[in-house]
């Protein structure tokens, strides 16, 4: 098994530590355990880390790999199930791995800060931002006067911070409250601060803000920061030093560049080719599939006719917002859209959230009304169909969602979540459903046994080939992926995507695919359409965006992928 | 905020129109005379009847008895019950007694329902969490007329600790001890929602980044926990109060508490129209006034809903 290779890692253990400075953060054989219903379970093992003043050390690795638990036991915040094991966290020489309670209250907040993932449920929503700032002040016996939080607050970058101070939670935009995290994270400026995927969870322009204004600030102040990212492209960018974890194992570790060029251990060598950076190209599964490889390499548009399947029309989408005074204002989320779909090919709408990209996919898929407009579909106007008419169009085109955990009913088993839409169109009689079910988990690489399984008893990749296999089931023309590889690992990503690729090829699929992730566009489609506020605001063949991008929006698009600017040995890119 | 609470008012209006309605139109269609009822066995002179009936305004159609009686309400004259007595002053007797004891009743259910639900749900899985979830499951199961009768045998007649009834004497030294078996069964609902709510938002976001924040435990609990974990629980307890207020028969049967409960179930068995819906009318307004705090309650707790919109 793979696993047999990762025991047996080439750990290279950085001790660039000079003489007479003590590093600040030193992780020693560290060993997690976490007690389970079915026994215990080792989390991570002999992990070894180690961070000077002032440096910046990424971990880097997927869901499940240790990772954040690491990061965590290195503030005491373990879940209550988890203890650490065995092995040492020495934070300027004083073990605290087994420290007291009362020690570890002391530590957090002035020591060690940390900044979470989601800004949008690590702020308690029942509190002012302010009242957030202050109860962390005050518990780490600093001023927490207005205007010491008003100053906390506008050096996050966060402006107008004495009225934002007043605000809660909800009024503040996701950018806003990873600031306000920020701002909270590093109020006692603490020594260390660890900083769990900071921006993962938000728009790349505004992540690159961040991650910028986080950059100056702890350099201003000479804090050491442990960055945790599933993205090696983030990590290299951003740290001195990157550590790569896999499943509960520091299995590399090294200066960023360096490891980055030169990866030692296979794991690290896959995620380095997997990073979905912009050297990707679209041929990643001719790749792998050698003969195959020049039908492939041709364009999809012609191996398949080339003719437009799909023609969205000068589309536009108005919601009524009400104001205060019951007064209600027209909101423009999608405004004068029009863009062909041709038959085989796949084409990529990206923008950030609100830019009205999902709506356009909505509408498309008949969930949404168009306020104005036209869709196309086959020739045919979409919105003149009769409700028998649409039934038979909802047989032809399929969605994939973005969330595999929630778009699978926990309560219906593999089989008849898949085998769900055929009875639903009433196609075949039991055993050719069966049948069917079999072909399509063996398309999208699932076992058989799956079928009896439950959706909590699958991976997040998993699961996603599940959506692909229901999605297939009706023999589609069209499918349209709404995110459909965001919520995965890297990895996983960069098979699910594989698996669509190939899908594409055999069965001559089209493709509408709604990212924001401009990295998965590259990998993926043949023509580019971006969203700004509604509008678009370029369009092109794939290579064309890229490389010569036109918009200013677009060239900050491209800017803010993490990575970008690296420079990666050609073998790798 | 003060549009909202003039609005809400606003529909006590036809709030109170429908309910007294109904209620009015339910004792009318009673079987039976509350005349005939009033003598007993005797048969009285038809003269009599007659007499009492135009009193009452009994010969009149319902929209008219209806009327008259909205009327009434609407210049504070209740009139007088089947027996002569004034209804407003038997209603001014009654309500206190009930309010006092429905408040102390919900005051143990708020109080150490919240309290032992705080504890249970930050040690799941604990001895404290285990016991008192079987001793709640057990004060569910039980019914409250068994109950009842338990607690006054023991506490009041073996024990000695209160006595057994409250008669005339209603204080809330006297009234202790129904509030107790009144608040019981809520109690355990109230604890058990505590508990859940608690233990759910324990592993929160926002409760993890507040300790990593250096906040002492107790503040995160009481700061970070305690208040969103109250969210649900304050439905529960306002729309308990309306209960408590009107329906306390058991309760007040048992102990002899000269109450709402009991004066409703009197007028009910005599079928005395004014009397049934005044009370009636009263409660639409608890109800109504206990509903509106629960939603300024709201939405002092949760900043997120806004009621101006």
């Amino acid at each position: 098994m793979r696993d047999k290779e990762m025991t047996s890692p080439d750990v290279r253990i950085d001790e660039t530590g000079a003489t007479g400075v003590r590093p600040l953060l030193e992780i020693r054989d560290l060993a997690i355990t976490f007690k389970t219903g079915s026994g215990e379970v080792k989390a991570v093992r002999n992990a070894h880390l180690t961070i000077m003043p002032g440096e910046t050390v990424a971990i880097v690795g997927e869901s499940g790999s240790g990772k954040s638990t690491t990061a965590l036991a290195a503030i005491g915040l373990l879940p209550n199930n988890g203890k650490v094991s065995g092995g040492q966290i020495l934070l300027d020489g004083e073990d605290i791995a087994h420290a007291s309670e009362q020690r570890m209250i002391e530590l957090r907040g002035n020591t060690i800060g940390m900044v979470p993932q989601d800004p949008m449920s690590n702020l308690n929503p029942v509190w002012k931002i302010g009242y957030q700032v202050r109860e962390t002040l005050r518990a780490n016996g600093r001023p927490s006067g207005p205007d010491d939080i008003a100053k906390v607050l506008s050096q996050a970058g966060l402006p107008d911070a004495k009225r934002r101070a007043n605000q809660y939670p909800h009024e503040f935009s996701g950018g806003m409250r990873q600031r306000a995290l920020i701002a909270i994270g590093l109020s006692c400026q603490p020594r260390l601060l660890i900083a769990d995927e900071p921006t993962s969870a938000l728009d790349v322009t505004v992540q690159r803000q961040i991650l910028d204004h986080l950059e100056t600030m702890t350099n201003e102040l000479g804090t050491s920061v442990l960055l945790i990212t599933h993205d090696l492209g983030l990590a290299a960018e951003r740290a001195d030093k990157v550590v790569v974890m896999y499943q509960g194992r520091v299995v590399e570790a090294g200066p960023s560049l360096e490891l980055l060029r030169n990866p030692q251990h296979p794991y690290t060598k896959r995620l380095v080719e997997s990073a979905p950076s912009l050297a990707s190209r679209r041929i990643q599964v001719a790749k792998e599939q050698g003969v195959e490889t020049a039908d492939l390499l041709a364009p999809a548009a012609e191996t398949v006719k080339p003719e437009t399947f799909l023609q969205i029309q000068d589309l536009r989408k108005v919601y009524k917002l009400r104001s205060g005074l019951g007064k209600a204002t027209d909101f423009a989320a999608v405004d004068g859209v029009s863009f062909d779909v041709r038959r085989g090919t796949t084409t990529a709408i990206v923008g950030e959230s609100g830019s009205g990209k999902s709506t356009v996919a909505k509408m498309v898929l008949q969930l949404e009304k168009p306020t104005d407009g036209r869709i196309l579909f086959d020739g045919v106007d979409t919105s003149a169909l009769k409700p028998a008419e649409l039934f038979k169009f909802r047989r032809r085109v399929q969605p994939i969602f973005q969330d595999p955990y929630g778009s699978l009913d926990p309560m219906y088993n593999i089989y008849r979540t898949i085998e769900e839409p055929l009875r639903v169109h009433k196609i075949g009689d039991q055993a050719s459903r069966e049948k069917k079910v079999r072909t399509l988990l063996d398309q999208v690489a699932l076992p058989q046994s799956a079928m009896q399984r439950y959706p909590n008893e699958l991976s997040g990749g998993q699961r996603q080939r599940v959506a692909i296999a229901r999605a297939l089931a009706l023999d589609p023309e069209v499918i349209i992926c709404d995110e459909a590889v965001s919520a995965l690992d890297v990895l996983v990503q960069a098979q699910v995507l594989n698996l669509l690729a190939d899908l594409q090829a055999n069965l001559g699929l089209t493709y509408l695919f709604i990212t924001h992730d401009l990295a998965v566009v590259r990998q993926i489609a043949d023509h580019v359409c971006v969203m700004e506020k509604g509008r678009l605001v370029e369009t092109g063949s794939t290579d064309e965006v890229f490389e010569s991008p036109q918009q200013d929006y677009t060239k900050a698009l491209l800017n803010a992928i993490p990575g970008a600017k690296l420079m990666l040995p050609p073998e790798v890119a | 905020m003060i549009r909202f609470i003039l609005r809400r008012l606003l529909q006590v209006i036809p709030v109170f129109i429908g309910t007294t309605l109904l209620v009015y139109y339910m004792v009318f269609a009673l079987p039976g005379d509350p005349i005939a009822a009033l003598f007993g066995d005797r048969q009285p002179p038809q003269a009599v009847i007659d007499t009492l009936r135009s009193q009452y305004n009994l010969d009149q159609p319902f929209w008219v008895q209806y009327g008259l009686f909205l009327k009434n309400l609407f210049t504070f004259n209740l009139g007088n019950d089947f027996t002569g007595q004034p209804i407003a002053a038997s209603l001014a007797r009654v309500f206190p007694v009930t309010a006092m004891l429905a408040v102390e009743a919900l005051a143990i259910q708020a109080i150490f329902g919240v309290a032992f639900g705080v504890f249970a749900g930050l040690r799941r899985g604990g001895w404290f969490d285990s016991t008192v979830l079987v001793a709640s499951l057990v004060v569910i199961a039980v019914p409250t007329f068994v109950l009842g009768f338990v607690f006054q045998l023991v506490f009041g007649v073996q024990l000695g600790w209160a006595k057994p009834t409250v008669g005339a004497n209603a204080n809330w030294g006297t009234l202790l001890l129904p509030a107790v078996v009144l608040g019981l069964v809520s109690f355990a609902y109230v604890l058990r929602l505590t508990r859940a709510s608690v233990s759910e938002n324990m592993n929160a976001d926002y409760v993890r980044t507040a300790t990593a924040k250096g906040l002492s435990r107790p503040r995160v609990v009481l700061a970070h926990i305690l208040r969103n974990s109250l969210i649900p629980v304050v439905t529960y307890l306002g729309a308990n109060l309306g209960g408590l207020m009107g329906g306390a028969i058991v309760t007040e049967g048992i102990f002899n508490v000269p109450g709402v409960g009991n004066k409703l179930y009197q007028a009910v068995l005599r079928s005395e129209g004014p009397t049934i819906v005044s009370i009636v009318s009263v409660l639409v307004l608890v109800f109504v006034v206990a509903n509106l705090l629960v939603d300024l309650l709201y939405a002092w707790l949760d900043p997120r809903i806004r009621y101006d919109q």
